[in-house]
């Protein structure tokens, strides 16, 4: 009973002890922001990574891809078929996205994949981050009239409006043709010689953009067609006001910048024209162009995915880089993605189709395989910066040390009374350790409190900073989020908790072992 | 309350039942009287023992051949050698000496605060300088009550508290608080008979040294102990107040049955007491 009570009374008159938890006050605080802040981060990484890529990927090591489709998923479902929820073939392959912007050529080197666009979906959140909401719905590589997002529908409230996606679509295009046509009536009455080279319909193949004063604003690079003679007659009949290319979605970090407000600048809309170049299957290498109109754009917020992920139809890609085989109208593909049912093992599904695929023609991976260095490395840094924090914390412990001691220095006599009223050694230490472990309860206590309170006003107290620094501590251009994502471990606060309660503990042990040890006359003698 | 301060014995005859109530010296005389504040004795004293009990035969309290010197860099100063004492049941024995002539050591070793080099201290006819440190705690817990020269209270508790804490050291937590009202009431009751009934919130720095020797005495005695050991109680006290000091001793000793041994450096202090021993060249003397 006297240790809790002479316990209290120095929790209550010893200020200086109370001073010496602040540290461990902060050090927890600032490892619960920093946990909940990386496992916000890495959970919305993961799902990102996730949501992209399916569960499981049987990847061709080879460019040239592996022989139909069909049959291979019913191998892979003949060794895994009871864990399988959806398969579908893709292709991908390296290549250049060229779009005009300001009167200029850009050139952007991108990752082509062709999808299925009735499949895609269902393996993976691919259909999510499109920006039509009817492309949510179900996937469609038509162009639509409009009605695209212009809010970013994945964010919250406050997220800046995008009143340039109001426009895209039909409506886009057809103004876009429609002043397309008027520049090149201009065209024609100042300069008749070179006019036919720009004449709508005419587009020959060879027509190179020699001359940008006939090249209007936005009109797509001419192409030669990869089949001279299939194409040359489709290509006469096409009128931008009416017919699309083939349709891509492009993604959103290729398609606009962010400035550093967070608003988004579109370099082209959903109903504009692109060129993409792409490599043959076969050797040698041939690069082919051909033109895709934009039907939406792909935000995962994946900045790594978004600035270079070009979705195609994936008949298409496969016609254009000639990987049909012209017999059986079968076409190869360079990956198939399969998502699981729900609870499945990836690993396990992996494994086993390790085991049934010959390695050297195509390899297995399960979605964490194929970011495992990102997921490693943002393990490693969590790690690290707990390691960290906690050293703050066992500094403190080092504190509390100090001034424990100077406490039973301070004490010396009190404890010879106490031992001459017949209280024991252990009685003595009991003290001191309930003392420590109160300060340790208290400090953490209140980090746990400061801890949270932060975390929940994280974004709050992130805008006041840029305010006052000067500098965003957080640029939406940088991170595709506009709030810092936060998730908050219960287990993580208690390990925390704990540990720093511990630590306190500890490094009163010590303390109370020399005030148990003190010998009782000389206490009574200390002056 | 200046009237109790100057006559300390009324203070016991006004409620010699109260008195007698809390600190059950006059029950049983033999060998350990019973003890209400106090759980089942399970101390070292329990078994009454029939040892070696030559020197302390009759005695309650008896030292045998005590040495004790302390260590200063390579040399040992002797401060006892060889001090032979035996302290009857009730009996208010003076210890007086010249400082450093081993009086508080030897006060100390029949305490139990610290451990003799050679020799003996028995209590109640048993062995107790040999035993092991948690029956020393006990005893003195329980049948050992102690003030000191500079009263030695807790800066940090009331003088109510203060008193209270060798009840709280002798009980676990629950045993305290299940009979806490009546641990209060016990030391509250104590603490008005030595006239300290209006000061029981207040902390040890708000009291003059008188009223602090007062608490210190109502804590040696609120588990109700056989044997006082007070080490120069009136020494930081002004020539009245340790009169007035001594008066509650004595009264106590009278009234109580309570067995007093006293060291002081003062002889005409050391005078009221029953008998006075004399520390010279470390051993003990008895004087006329």
């Amino acid at each position: 009973m006297y240790k809790l009570l002479l316990c209290w009374r120095y929790l209550r008159t010893r200020y200086i002890a109370l001073a010496s938890i602040i540290s461990v006050t902060l050090g927890v605080a600032t490892m619960i922001v920093v946990n909940s802040v990386m496992a916000g981060f890495t959970s919305e990484m993961q799902n990102r990574i996730h949501g992209i890529l399916s569960d499981v990927v049987v990847d061709s090591h080879n460019l040239e891809g592996m022989p139909d489709a069909e049959w291979q998923m019913k191998q892979i479902r003949e060794v895994a078929g009871p864990w399988i929820e959806g398969m579908t073939p893709t292709v991908v392959v390296p290549g250049m996205l060229t779009f005009r912007f300001n009167g200029r050529y850009v050139n952007r080197q991108v990752q082509i994949v062709g999808i299925d666009p009735e499949t895609q979906s269902q393996v993976s959140d691919f259909g999510k981050y499109l920006q039509h909401p009817e492309n949510r719905r179900q996937m469609s590589f038509e162009l639509r009239e409009s009605g695209f997002d212009t809010r970013d529908h994945q964010a919250g409230p406050d997220a800046p409006e995008r009143p340039e996606m109001a426009q895209a679509g039909w409506s886009h295009r057809k103004r876009w043709a429609r002043y397309q046509q008027l520049m090149r009536r201009i065209d024609e009455e100042l300069d008749p010689v070179a006019a036919p080279a720009a004449k709508p319909g005419a587009a020959p193949p060879s027509a190179a953009p020699a001359d940008p004063a006939t090249d209007p604003d936005g009109a797509p690079l001419p192409v030669a067609a990869s089949d001279p003679f299939a194409r040359r007659a489709k290509v006469n009949e096409f009128d931008p006001a009416k017919d699309q290319h083939p349709g891509i979605v492009i993604g959103f970090a290729l398609a606009s910048v962010r400035d550093h407000e967070g608003n988004d600048r579109f370099l082209m809309l959903p109903g504009d024209d692109v060129t993409l170049t792409l490599p043959t299957a076969g050797v040698p290498l041939k690069f082919i162009p051909d033109n895709f109109t934009v039907v939406d754009f792909y935000e995962s917020k994946m900045s790594e995915y978004d600035a270079s992920f070009v979705f195609v139809p994936i008949r298409k890609l496969q016609e254009l880089r000639g990987m049909i085989d012209p017999r059986t109208n079968i076409g190869m593909v360079t990956s198939i993605q399969i998502k699981l049912k729900p609870g499945a093992d990836a690993g396990m599904v992996r494994d086993k189709l390790r085991e049934a695929f010959r390695s050297e023609i195509c390899g297995v991976y399960t979605w964490r395989d194929k970011q495992g260095p990102l997921l490693a490395a943002v393990d490693m840094e969590t790690t690290v910066l707990n390691v960290l924090l906690f050293l703050i914390i066992a500094v403190s412990g080092f504190g509390i040390l100090a001034i424990f001691f100077m406490i039973v220095v301070e004490k010396t006599r009190d404890i010879g009374i106490l031992k001459s009223l017949g209280a024991s050694g252990r009685g003595i230490m009991g003290i001191f350790l309930s003392y420590g472990l109160s300060l340790g309860l208290v400090g953490s206590a209140a980090g746990m409190v400061m801890g949270l309170l932060l975390v929940r006003h994280i974004n709050e107290i992130a805008d006041l900073l840029g305010k006052l620094t000067g500098r965003p501590v957080f640029p939406p251009e940088i991170y595709y989020f506009y709030k810092i994502p936060t998730i908050v471990v219960p287990t993580t606060v208690a390990w925390i908790v704990g540990g720093a309660v511990a630590i306190a503990v500890l490094a009163s042990i010590l303390p109370a072992m020399r005030a148990a040890l003190l010998h009782p006359v000389e206490a009574l003698r200390y002056e | 309350m200046n009237d109790h301060l100057i006559d300390g014995v009324p203070i016991v005859r006004e409620t010699p039942a109260a008195a007698g109530k809390t600190h059950g010296l006059k029950g049983p005389p033999l060998p350990v009287p019973s003890r209400r504040s106090m759980p089942p004795d399970d101390g070292p004293l329990a078994r009454p023992a029939r040892g070696n009990a030559s020197a302390a035969a009759g005695g309650q309290l008896a030292a045998v051949g005590l040495t004790k010197s302390y260590r200063k860099g390579p040399v040992d100063i002797p401060v006892l050698r060889g001090v032979d004492l035996g302290v009857r049941r009730g009996e208010f024995l003076a210890v007086v000496g010249s400082s450093g002539s081993g009086k508080s050591t030897l006060l100390h070793l029949l305490g139990t605060l610290d451990a003799p080099d050679r020799g003996e201290v028995h209590f109640e006819g048993r062995r107790i300088d040999d035993l092991p440190g948690r029956d020393r705690d006990a005893l003195r817990n329980r049948h050992f009550g102690m003030i000191f020269q500079f009263y030695h209270l807790l800066p940090e508790l009331s003088t109510l508290e203060n008193v209270l804490a060798p009840v709280m050291i002798g009980q676990s937590i629950w045993g305290y608080l299940r009979h806490r009202a009546k641990h209060r009431a016990a030391a509250t009751r104590l603490l008005e008979l030595v006239g300290l009934g209006h000061r029981l919130k207040h902390k040890p720095r708000e009291l003059s040294g008188g009223e602090m020797q007062r608490a210190a005495i109502a804590r040696a005695l609120v588990t109700s102990p056989q044997l006082l050991l007070a080490d120069e109680p009136t020494g930081n006290l002004d020539q009245k107040t340790g009169l007035e000091i001594m008066e509650i001793l004595r009264s106590l000793n009278r009234q109580e049955n309570l067995t007093i041994v006293m060291v002081s450096h003062d002889q005409a202090i050391a005078e009221r007491a029953d008998r006075v021993i004399r520390l010279v060249d470390g051993r003990a003397e008895e004087q006329g």
